[in-house]
């Protein structure tokens, strides 16, 4: 096999992990809005957040405490303590289930039965709030989560396939922490899956995806599944936040992978949980193929807008994504 | 007691359907149209002009385009900071390849060159309704902004690849460029604002923005009753944008004179516009204007209070904006979906009958 031909084939296989990441915010978006109708822009400062606060927490550092100096002249900054990964994972949790809550409360309850369109321009105020008050509990420095996931390239898989191609091939380069988070990404939906057919709460979940006044009728609580799905949503979030946080470090662009996912949406649909998984691939390969085949043409980056383009070309010709419901409208 | 209707007859049609048939809203209208004609010129020196004045008639303009698209025929756009770089970069290479036509032609061609780009992008919204579209805008946003930072031609060949806007005069006074003073940047604002103002008050009252309302209220209902679908929303598409881009050409050769286009025209613009029109009021003229001022003045007024007053860190004050901006959009959207202008219409109402509660 010719060098090219593999270095194509590996550009294809990061592609797909870069794809599975996509996926995985967009699966906490699909989440949100089948269950209640909300197109969640806030998901990526949700990952942001989710991710800043683990990593505060561990630190062992002091909430608001660039705030509380100002005010009271104190001095403040950690602690002194520093909080084992596993137990400030669940603080975490239990931080996203009351945001989840308090969105519920304070916000959404209130626009129960506007149009989609508000609601979705309530989350775009909801991600400038949850950004100002990420940046204000924890200080808007770049972080670096400390959790010891493995990175950098895997030498292993370098080797072996490194004698498929001639001598100027040196064997597929594949990011460790890409491996891992396909793996995370893998079993998170399989639970979410296994969570929503076999479980009580799961049934419920869907009958409200389903219809809301049927749900309602049957005695489900429209309000308990919101905060659940807003919950489970905020747990996908951290997920999302740590595998890109440690990529990339936590800080403020980590917002802009909820920008990554809004094309994948498209492509799959948005009610669609396999269609966000499909369609996280197909944008991760399409765009990095571009990027590697077209963009040297045309002057590199490519990467910030093919996906909406590909997303809007295929919307031209199928306005519900993939695997999306067929949209009917009647007067 | 000044404010009612009472003894106000009108003899004429045209008198009866004036934009503001109550006597009292006509001499306002004229008082402040004198007084920001008149008086300010003499007295805005380069403070008020830089961080409140301009930037805020900028913005209304861009609120008002927006407002077209948005709050008029109801299809969300994020893209407005593209569109904005449309007509900031059409402008620079019109007064650069035609040093010798008026700064003011160059400024509407800008718009009208918007205009046809826009209207190209809202193609697809024949297609695609609600937030698909609205991120479909998004695509405009990234690929205008990725095309102008990547394509030399646009910025002459640069080396920084920003652009800077040469001296341009209007009766010889400057207005474009580092010569320029702050009354006569006010002015050229001014002058552009008012007009788009009428012209997109009396649009949106006639039968054009009728039709794009019944487009914006239901799109299917409106097709049955004869409202061509492609016809109204290619007009909001291609006049939104061609306020837009003014107020993106203005933004560039009046205000900042020089441009690095992902820093100025980002989505971070894009919101901040669409955040005026949400706090200002959804479909109203008015409201663009109140929603541009509210957002123009809180980031100074808060840099006032928590800076220099209180002696807080800058990036503070910054991250509570965020926080004020969010809450402030929550709330707007729960408890006021009309905005400013609505606060407004209410308070004109209970105006009519004051002193007396019925």
């Amino acid at each position: 096999m010719s060098a090219d031909f593999l270095y194509g084939i590996e550009v294809v296989i990061n592609g797909l992990m870069a794809g599975v990441l996509y996926a995985l915010v967009a699966l906490g978006f699909v989440l949100i809005f089948k269950a209640s109708g909300i197109f969640n822009y806030a998901q990526g400062v949700m990952a942001l957040f989710a991710a800043l606060t683990l990593v505060g927490i561990m630190e062992g550092q002091v909430p608001f405490s660039h705030l509380i100096n100002a005010i009271f002249g104190t001095d403040l900054h950690y602690f002194g303590w520093t909080v084992p990964a596993l137990l400030a994972i669940a603080v975490t949790v239990v931080i996203m289930i009351f945001f989840a809550w308090a969105v519920q409360k304070f916000v959404f309850r209130h626009l129960v039965g506007q149009e989609p369109i508000i609601l979705f321009m309530a989350t775009i105020g909801l991600a400038f709030f949850l950004e100002g008050v990420g940046d204000l509990m924890w200080g808007s420095d770049i972080r670096t989560i400390g959790l010891g996931l493995p990175q950098g390239g895997s030498l292993w898989i370098e080797e072996a396939t490194a004698s498929l191609g001639g001598d100027d091939f040196y064997g597929f380069f594949l990011d460790k922490l890409d491996i891992l988070a396909t793996a995370v990404a893998a079993v998170l939906v399989a639970a979410l899956v296994a969570f929503s057919q076999y479980t009580k709460q799961g049934r419920a979940m869907r009958a409200v995806a389903d219809d809301h006044q049927a749900a309602l009728s049957v005695g489900i609580s429209l309000d308990f599944i919101w905060i659940l799905v807003w919950s489970i949503a905020g747990f996908v979030a951290l997920v999302a936040g740590v595998l890109w946080g440690v990529k990339s470090g936590v800080q403020f662009s980590l917002s802009l992978i909820a920008l990554k996912a809004l094309p994948v949406l498209m492509l799959g649909g948005f009610t669609s949980i396999p269609g966000a998984i499909v369609g996280g691939l197909i944008i991760g390969v399409g765009e990095k193929l571009f990027e590697y085949l077209v963009g040297p043409l045309v002057g590199g980056a490519t990467e910030n807008w093919f996906a909406y383009v590909l997303a809007l070309i295929f919307l031209v010709f199928r306005p519900q994504g993939l695997f999306g419901e067929k949209i009917i409208e009647r007067v | 007691m000044l404010y009612r209707e009472a003894g106000d007859f009108k003899t004429s049609y045209a008198a009866d359907s004036q934009t503001f048939p109550i006597a009292f809203d006509r001499y306002r209208y004229w008082a402040v149209l004198a007084v920001a004609f008149l008086v300010v010129p003499f007295f805005v020196n380069d403070y008020w002009a830089n961080a409140i004045l301009v930037p805020f008639l900028i913005y209304a303009i861009a609120a008002i385009g927006l407002n077209i698209l948005t709050g008029y025929c109801g299809q969300v756009s994020l893209g407005t900071g593209g569109f904005m770089a449309v007509g900031a970069f059409a402008c620079y290479k019109l007064m650069t390849a035609f040093p010798d036509v008026s700064i003011v032609i160059h400024l509407i061609l800008s718009g009208v060159i918007t205009a046809a780009v826009g209207a190209a992008f809202g193609l697809p919204s024949l297609r695609i309704k609600g937030f698909y579209l609205a991120v479909a805008t998004l695509a405009a946003q990234f690929f205008l902004v990725w095309l102008f930072n990547r394509v030399p031609w646009f910025y002459n060949y640069s080396a920084s690849g920003q652009i800077n806007a040469p001296e341009r005069t209007v009766f010889g006074v400057p207005v474009t460029g580092p010569n320029t003073e702050a009354w006569a940047q006010y002015l050229i604002c001014l002058v552009f604002v008012t007009v788009c103002a009428i012209i997109a008050r009396n649009l949106t009252r006639g039968t054009q923005g009728r039709t794009w309302m019944s487009i914006r209220d239901m799109d299917i209902a409106a097709e049955i009753i004869g409202v061509n679908p492609l016809k109204a929303k290619l007009t909001a598409f291609a006049v939104s944008s061609f306020f837009v881009g003014i107020a993106g050409a203005l933004f560039f050769a009046v205000y900042l004179g020089a441009v690095e286009v992902g820093e100025v025209f980002g989505i971070q613009k894009s919101f901040l516009v669409l955040f005026m029109i949400i706090i200002g009021g959804l479909g109203s003229i008015f409201g663009s204007f109140a929603g541009a001022a509210f957002l123009v003045i809180l980031p100074v007024a808060l840099k006032l209070v928590g800076v220099d007053l209180l002696g807080w860190p800058t990036d503070l004050v910054a991250h509570l904006q965020l926080v004020i901006i969010g809450a402030l959009i929550m709330f707007f959207l729960i408890k006021e979906p009309h905005g400013l202008a609505q606060w407004w219409r209410v308070a004109k109402e209970k105006l009519r009958l004051w002193p007396f509660p019925y």
